[in-house]
């Protein structure tokens, strides 16, 4: 059918004209248009603020537009509900996956679309030869009958597409797929989207990694302050024209080393002695001096995350000892890590970093309470004075400060975490993908920040799955493997990203 | 008094509208869907001033009985407000009352108001202890052991008084705890008014109170960012337990004995005034004052039910639409 359709459908799959839409009178999206060819991938992208999210969510019926028409395979449509989204075969692979753990995969994929039986009651083995019918032309090889929660971030996925492919969409919108994807994973989903192009299916790809738009994206819309900048062919632009168009300024080797004060007269701020911790950190040793970046490299469960988490006392440490400036500190809990002067900006900032409820200066200030203290009391105006001058230091940009941290967009959630943290004058800085998630600019922002902060004389410690950004601002980078640091590398020895990729590879 | 999310142009509007001076620049720091529960307590103490105005409604000496029959409860969801802050829940707080009162009552007899006092408190420290450590050392779910401890506290204090009523005859017992007043002012609505201001100070103006709802707004980030969040669960069981003993003191003041029967039930009662007054079932946001006009607006409802002349069944089910119909308004977006 996909082959029939694809010679008939000479109309675009998706066409959007001068969609306008505005919030409280402030315009977000100002007479954009959107096309996507049957069969592409198209990717999407743009800054913070960009419109991105908005127009996705005019595709999807959770907002409508104040202007503009949208068609489908050529026949206009209205789509005023994530009902009408489904039936004009719009999909969306969500960023927080959409899905009920308790529930299996083919519960999952059939929710509210349960195929019923006699007497109108639910015929679970239809749904689940059914769903295993999707999945098989996805060629994937994932059990229906499995419980969604027993299963690994990669296969919520995958069932959100099977969910969306089950109801025949025709369009998929993926944002930021592979943000919690290993490597391996990753590499499985981009087979799988080429075999879903062949299937005539388009893809709207919303992504901030410009390597995974070069590798599978036919097409690339930039928009900018809600307007289109540019809809072109990959190959006709390059990775610098795609960030200048993010961006709105050309920003020069902001992902380029820069050789900074030497510090190797410096004494070890940080020393870690055989550190054991569960059974992903096995005896590892290093140390950082004041003003030096570390760099932690390693695969998907080579131990990072959970090196990270026992330095700052979430996870037990079962033997080995830290040392802050020679002298044997206690971190048992994050508590007196913080107390130390060892902070933690966790890969997590949704769960991990933020109440999201709670509003900017609430979170700003929570590590920050006995600062604001006046005669055992908080002192309001003493919290405002504090939280906005970290706000300006720096930059969150944020309508209002009381307003709920969970309005603002990832990259300005993440500066609010790292604010909090350097709020408590921190000697060692421990960064767990600090840019996830983040668009381009705010990232340049933060490898700012983060260079900033080690010439001020700060250690850092900063794990990322990005090797660029790593050897943008690393002085030295670790290779981690099964929880054992396996090489120590200087930035000097490192040619490129191909040679760190060789070295964590372990080829 | 405190909350996260809040949207200042509604708020002042409403508090404009509805209320005088003062309360507005209080009200004004409210998010809206938390402020239905004034509105609410104004439209019904109006309702009822207006039809019940011959039945004595407004007279000082009913609206002061209002107070007096609100205070006990009042006093449980001061404690209450922080542990559902926090995302917990305490159902043992009404027979923890009652086996304080009880206990008070035994041990005053014996050995003197002092060690009575004591001997009181001592009930809530030792359950609130209990509870704190099987919540936070063990991570059993404080329903479960709460619902526990309200059968075994309930059972203690039925068990070691046969059912019996502990009368208490120290009348200095008996005015400092429920039965005397202070001029014209009940002695129960200054042990409420205590308990109120220095818990909405805690909860909104204290670290403690700023990591209780952090705690209760999202427990990993609360202890990524430093909160010792075990102990503000262990901190927060105890406080309720402790001050729901207090409660039981109040109650034996004020009916002059001790019994097991007394607050039985309380925690339900406890539970709807802080919903009512806009703390998130959920945790993360409480309010002590929403909580306050919370109690109140049930001891309103119950005044003027009975002076209506309905009879105890067709006031619990008035009373329970009330209840519904104001959680439902304070829910509406």
């Amino acid at each position: 059918m996909s082959e029939l359709e694809q010679d008939a459908a000479v109309a675009a799959a998706i066409r959007m004209r001068g969609i306008d839409k505005s919030f409280n009178g402030v315009p977000v999206l100002k007479g954009v248009d959107l096309d996507i060819a049957p069969g592409e991938v198209h990717a999407l992208a743009g800054g913070n603020g960009a419109g991105k999210s908005t127009l996705m969510k005019i595709l999807q019926g959770v907002y409508t537009p104040d202007a503009g028409e949208v068609e489908v395979d050529g026949r206009p449509v209205r789509i005023s509900s994530i009902a009408d989204a489904r039936a004009a075969g719009i999909g969306m692979v969500f960023q927080e996956f959409s899905l009920v753990p308790s529930l299996t995969v083919a519960q999952n994929v059939f929710l509210t679309t349960e195929p019923r039986g006699r007497g109108g009651l639910l015929d679970d083995r239809r749904a689940v030869r059914q769903t295993r019918e999707v999945l098989a032309q996805m060629e994937v090889d994932v059990d229906p009958r499995a419980r969604v929660g027993d299963l690994g971030t990669a296969y919520w996925q995958l069932t959100e597409i099977a969910k969306a492919l089950a109801q025949d969409a025709r369009v998929l919108i993926m944002d930021e797929p592979t943000a919690s994807l290993a490597r391996h994973e990753t590499e499985a989903l981009f087979a799988l989207v080429e075999r879903l192009k062949q299937r005539g299916i388009s893809i709207v790809y919303i992504s901030h990694r410009m390597d995974e738009v070069y590798r599978i994206a036919d097409r690339i819309t930039i928009l900018r302050d809600g307007r289109r900048l540019l809809t072109s062919a990959l190959s006709d632009v390059t990775p610098e024209q795609i960030v200048e168009g993010i961006v709105g300024q050309k920003i020069e080797g902001d992902l380029a080393y820069r050789a900074r004060a030497a510090h190797d007269a410096a004494e070890p701020l940080l020393e870690v002695r055989g550190l054991c911790a569960g059974d992903r950190v096995r005896d590892v040793s290093f140390q950082i001096r004041a003003g030096e970046i570390l760099g932690l490299a390693g695969l998907m469960g080579s131990g990072r995350t959970e090196l990270a988490r026992a330095l700052f006392g979430v996870d037990r440490v079962t033997a080995g000892e830290i040392r802050m400036r020679g002298r044997v500190v206690d971190v048992s809990n994050p508590a007196k890590a913080v107390r130390e002067g060892i902070v933690l900006v966790p890969e997590d900032r949704r769960d991990q970093g933020l109440v999201l409820d709670h509003s900017v200066r609430e979170n700003l200030l929570l590590p920050l309470l006995d600062r604001v203290e006046r005669r055992g009391l908080l002192s309001t105006r003493a919290g405002r004075e504090l939280s906005t001058s970290l706000i300006e230091r720096f930059q969150v940009k944020v309508a209002h400060p009381g307003r709920p941290v969970r309005l603002l967009s990832g990259g300005n959630q993440q500066k609010v975490v790292l604010a909090k943290w350097l709020g408590t004058e921190p000697d060692v800085l421990v960064l767990d993908e600090p840019t996830a998630g983040v668009d381009i600019g705010t990232k340049s922002e933060i490898l700012e920040t983060v260079r900033a902060l080690a010439d001020a004389g700060k250690a850092v410690l900063i794990i990322s799955s990005e090797y660029p950004e790593l050897l943008a601002v690393s002085d030295r980078v670790l290779v981690l493997r099964d929880g054992s640091v396996v090489r120590e590398l200087q930035r000097s020895e490192i040619a490129d990203e191909e040679s760190l990729q060789l070295a964590v590879q372990g080829v | 008094m405190s909350h996260t999310t809040s949207t200042p142009a509604a708020a002042t509007a409403g508090a404009a509208a509805a209320e005088p001076g003062g309360l507005q620049r209080l009200l004004r720091e409210l998010d809206w869907r938390r402020y239905i529960i004034y509105i609410g307590f104004v439209a019904m103490f109006a309702v009822f001033a207006v039809l019940l105005h011959d039945e004595g409604f407004l007279s000082s000496n009913n609206l002061l009985n209002i107070f007096r029959q609100t205070a006990t409860i009042t006093v449980i969801a001061v404690g209450m407000t922080y542990v559902i802050a926090c995302a917990e829940i305490d159902l043992s707080v009404g027979s923890v009352a009652g086996l304080s009162s009880v206990v008070t009552a035994m041990a005053l007899a014996h050995w003197g108001l002092v060690v009575g006092v004591l001997a009181g408190l001592a009930v809530g420290l030792v359950v609130g202890t209990i509870n704190g450590a099987l919540v936070s050392l063990l991570s059993i779910p404080s329903f479960l052991v709460t619902l526990g401890m309200l059968g075994i506290a309930a059972g203690v204090a039925q068990w070691i008084t046969a059912s019996a009523p502990q009368p208490i005859l120290s009348d200095a017992f008996n005015l400092a705890f429920g039965s005397g007043n202070f001029g014209p002012i009940p002695g129960l609505l200054i042990w409420s008014a205590v308990f109120v201001i220095v818990g909405a100070v805690v909860l909104a103006r204290t670290r403690f109170g700023r990591q209780v709802l952090a705690t209760g707004g999202n427990r990993t980030a609360a202890e990524f960012t430093g909160v010792r969040t075990r102990r503000i669960k262990f901190q927060v069981l105890l406080l309720s337990a402790t001050v729901a003993s207090v409660a039981g003191m109040l109650y034996a003041g004020r009916l002059q004995s001790g019994r097991f029967q007394w607050g039985a039930g309380d925690e339900l009662s406890a539970i709807a005034a802080v919903i009512l007054g806009g703390t998130s079932l959920f945790g993360g946001s409480g309010s002590v004052v929403g909580t306050l006009f919370g109690a109140l607006l049930i001891g309103l409802i119950n005044n003027g039910l009975i002076l209506a002349g309905l009879d105890s069944s067709q006031q619990q089910v008035v009373r329970g639409a009330i209840i519904i119909l104001a959680v439902a308004l304070a829910r509406k977006k």
